[in-house]
This record gives structure tokens, sequence and C-alpha cells, in this order.
């Protein structure tokens, strides 16, 4: 119906977003009945949201006017800005958020790069940057829950991580179950999105080609790479940044200081 | 065992371990403060006092599974921050309060400490082992199946299996029940009295202390208030 109103398609964007806007606020009515109030907040998230994605979106026209080497400035600074957001949630362990910047770096930095030079995806900028954000998103909540489940398994296990120590074992060896136990967490939910895909989701990515016009059949294929980078950056962070922050777990002397008793 | 009064004389070098004004101090409350104690070859010294005195602490000080603040640990005369951590820790064995058995057989837990060093202990050598802590035929038990008094005589058997000089014992019995602590104290007396083995242990049970030591060290608010032979503490 609003493909009929609008030809234009910056004109029927807004009218598309008004739509939305105005079934959030149904919602919000629907629970204020309950007396449930969320008015304020998802008002506040629908126009910060808008806003974002519209910066972006402007942005993403600005560079995509660019060289294409740039390409490599903007993933970096989003493995940083990743890096920020999952140290976030790991704030009291130390040297978070440089362990999780080369979490992230390794895994979805070597992910991409190979996928490129191999050809395996796009190199144009267009198609790199969002491609690559979803790689760098994923290893960002793999990175946080990696870092998360380390700390709950040794805080868990403090009297068998200093049992191990006090037998002449080495921090490495010790932590051998709660590196495993960690990368494991951090990869079931991309592997679920591996089992599931097609069945339980038909992802965004592949979606978006169908509707643009492309191969169903080519666009599923290409999804399939886009999930598979995902699940390799995912393994490679998670990996890569329990590693390192098992390191900082001890101290020079082989004591446990990280969910250490005092 | 010699107090800090000891002068610095030939002795000294003969004590097996010695402390040097240990001290550590967390958030700025001391939990061991100062303390200089000597310990002689073959000596077993009980070390009481009230909870949170620091008994504990000290001996986490002494496996070093904690770092002083200040102050330092000779072992045979040399400074322990000159050994490596884990060299050190084999060494110096420590029993803490629970037993803590990895998940797997008893045989693969007592193998755990020489593994970690590169040797392979011997099928002979667990079945002495084991033998040793009146636990003959356990080999292949799942640790899951243990009893609390069985898990801390495998937790024993564990640490003899790394060959320690020293021996550190954290309230031993303090989890089990009262049967298996006293089958559990006479089997430590027994070990320690055969391999001759230079023995503290920490204790709330002063009947406890009187049967395992002689001499001993009390402690409170972290300090050292008392030091000597049982019947004068």
């Amino acid at each position: 119906m609003l493909g009929s109103l609008f030809s234009d398609p910056l004109q029927l964007g807004i009218a598309q977003a008004a739509v939305t806007i105005l079934l959030a606020l149904a919602v919000v009515y629907v629970a204020r009945r309950s007396e449930i109030h969320l008015a304020r907040e998802t008002v506040v998230s629908l126009l910060r949201g808008l806003v974002q994605v519209v910066a972006v979106g402007s942005i993403l026209v600005l560079l995509f006017r660019g060289p294409s080497w740039s390409s490599v400035f903007v993933l970096l600074l989003m493995m940083l800005a990743a890096a920020v957001t999952s140290a976030r949630r790991a704030r009291d362990i130390p040297g978070a958020l440089e362990v999780s910047f080369y979490g992230i770096v390794a895994g979805s930095g070597i992910v991409i790069a190979v996928m490129t030079a191999l050809g395996a995806i796009d190199p144009r900028m267009e198609s790199l940057i969002p491609v690559g954000s979803m790689v760098i998103a994923s290893a960002m909540n793999s990175n946080a829950l990696a870092l998360e489940r380390f700390r709950s398994e040794l805080a868990a296990n403090v009297g068998y991580v200093e049992a191990g120590l006090a037998l002449g074992a080495t921090p490495n060896r010790v932590v051998v179950p709660y590196v495993q136990a960690a990368v494991r967490a951090a990869m079931i939910p991309r592997i679920d999105t591996l089992r599931a895909l097609g069945i339980v989701w038909i992802p965004g990515l592949m979606a978006g080609m169908i509707l643009a016009g492309s191969d169903p059949v080519y666009a599923a294929i290409y999804q399939f790479v886009v999930i598979g980078m995902i699940y390799a950056a995912a393994g490679l962070t998670s990996l890569v940044s329990t590693l390192l922050i098992r390191g900082r777990a001890f101290s020079a002397a082989e004591q446990l200081v990280l969910g250490a008793p005092r | 065992m010699a107090g800090e009064a000891e002068p610095r004389d030939r002795t000294w070098q003969q004590h097996v371990l010695r402390t040097e004004h240990l001290t550590r101090v967390v958030d700025d409350r001391p939990l061991v403060s100062d303390v200089s104690i000597a310990v002689d070859r073959g000596e077993v010294v009980a070390i009481i006092g009230p909870s949170g005195g620091g008994k504990s602490s000290l001996l986490r000080l002494l496996n070093r599974l904690d770092e002083p603040t200040s102050g330092t640990v000779f072992l045979e005369g040399r400074d322990y921050r000159e050994i490596a951590p884990c060299e050190l820790r084999r060494h110096v064995g420590m029993l803490l309060q629970q037993p803590y058995l990895f998940p797997g057989s008893v045989a693969e837990n007592l193998a755990f400490g020489p593994a970690a060093h590169g040797e392979t202990l011997a099928a002979e050598t667990i079945a002495e082992l084991l033998e040793q802590v009146g636990l003959a035929g356990y080999a292949d038990r799942d640790v899951s199946r243990l009893s609390g008094g069985e898990a801390q005589r495998v937790s024993l058997a564990r640490t003899l299996a790394n060959g320690p000089e020293i021996l550190l014992l954290d309230e031993p019995t303090s989890a089990l029940d009262e049967a298996a602590q006293l089958g559990v104290e006479r089997l430590i007396c027994n070990i320690i009295k055969q391999q001759q083995l230079t023995c503290l242990i920490v204790t709330h049970d002063r009947e406890q202390a009187e049967r395992m030591a002689r001499r001993a060290i009390v402690m409170e608010g972290g300090r050292v208030v008392g030091l000597g032979p049982m019947s004068e503490i």
C-alpha cells in the first residue's frame, strides 16, 4: 500500500519508519492499560535508534565514495568500539579492554582478511563494511561470553585451582578445564545459529539479497559463507581472549589473583 | 623451633624453613604481621590460635600461594623468591582443608603432580602410596564415589606423590566426621614419622595439636603471640 503512495525511495522509507513508530506506540498504549509504563524508554529508544541508524547510513554514503583501502580503518574502528563495549561487561577483569581488542582483532580481522584475500567475499566497500560489521559484532559477543564464563569458572573453582598450584602445576595447566568451558560457552550461540540456519531463522543478509532481486540459492550460499565467517571469528576471538586473560588471572609468582580469596 | 631472638649463628643454617619478618597486608588489613620463625628438619610444629588469627594466611605464604607484602621465607637458607614457584611447591607440599580432588580416578589424581613436571608415576608407586594411606586397591576408583575421609586420604597421597620435604597441613581433618578425623590424624602422624618430614599443621583443636606436635606457634591478629613447647603454651 505504501509503495503505491510513495514513488520516491526516501519518502517511502520515512513513511515506513512512521508506521513502525506508530506500531511501537500502540504497544506502549496497550502496556499502559495493564499499568506497565514503557512510554519514556520506548520513545527515547526509538528516537535514538532512528538517529543512529540514519547517521550510519549517511556516513556509509560518504565512505562508499572514498578509496577502498579506507575500509580497513573503518573496520579497525568498529573493532575498537566492539572491544570497548565488550570490555564493559568484564570491567573487573584487569586488562579486559586490551584483551578484548586483541581477541576481536585476531578473530574477526584474520577471518575478514583471509576471506577477502581468497575472494570469498566481495572486497568492495559497500559489501565489505556490512559483512565485516556482522563478523565483528559476533566476535564482540563471543568475547564477552568467553571472558565472563572464564571469570565465573575461576571464581567457582578457586579451591581446585589452588590445589593444582599447590601440587606444583603451572597456572596454564590448572586452568585447562576452565579455558575449555569458556570457549565452549562462547561458541554455543554460534553453533545453534548454524544448526537453525534456514529452518528457524532466515537471516537478514539473505532476506535482503532476495528482496533486492538476487537468486535465492546464491543468496542462501552467500549467507552460509557469512555465517561460517561469523562462526570462525567467534571461535578464534573466544580462544585468543581466553588465552590472553588466562595470563592475567595469575601473578608472576603463579598465584591466583582473579577471584582469589584474600 | 627457634624464635626471632635466636642469634644468627651456625644453627640458623640448619633450619629447613625460616621466615624473616613475614608480613601480608590486604586492603590495609594485616593478615600476617612481622612473623619470624624457624623450623628444624623433621620437626612437627602446630600453628594454633583463634579463627581469623592468621594461621591459614601464614601457611599460604609458606607455600607462596600468596605473596608477602614484606619479609620473606628461607628454605635451607635460600630465599624462596629465587626458587621457581612450581619447584618450590613441589618441595613444600600443602594439604588443604578440603581435598579438592580433580574429576577422574584416584590414580589420575595421584599422577597429577608428577605429570605436571613431565614425570610418569609408575603403577607400583601409586599402589605403594595408596597402601600408605590405607586405601590399597583404590587406584581405579572414581573420586566421586569416595567418602570424605577417603577423599582426604587420597589428597594426602597426591601431595606425597611429589615427594615433598616439608608438609603444610591446613586443618586437614576439620571437614571430617569424628571417626574419620582420628583415622586421618593417626595416618598423617605415621607418615610424618616414617618419612621424617618437616611439618607445620594449622589446627583450631588444641588436643589435636598436643597429639601431633611437640612445639606450637600461637597466632592472634596476624601476629605470633606465643612460641614454644606444647606443654608451655
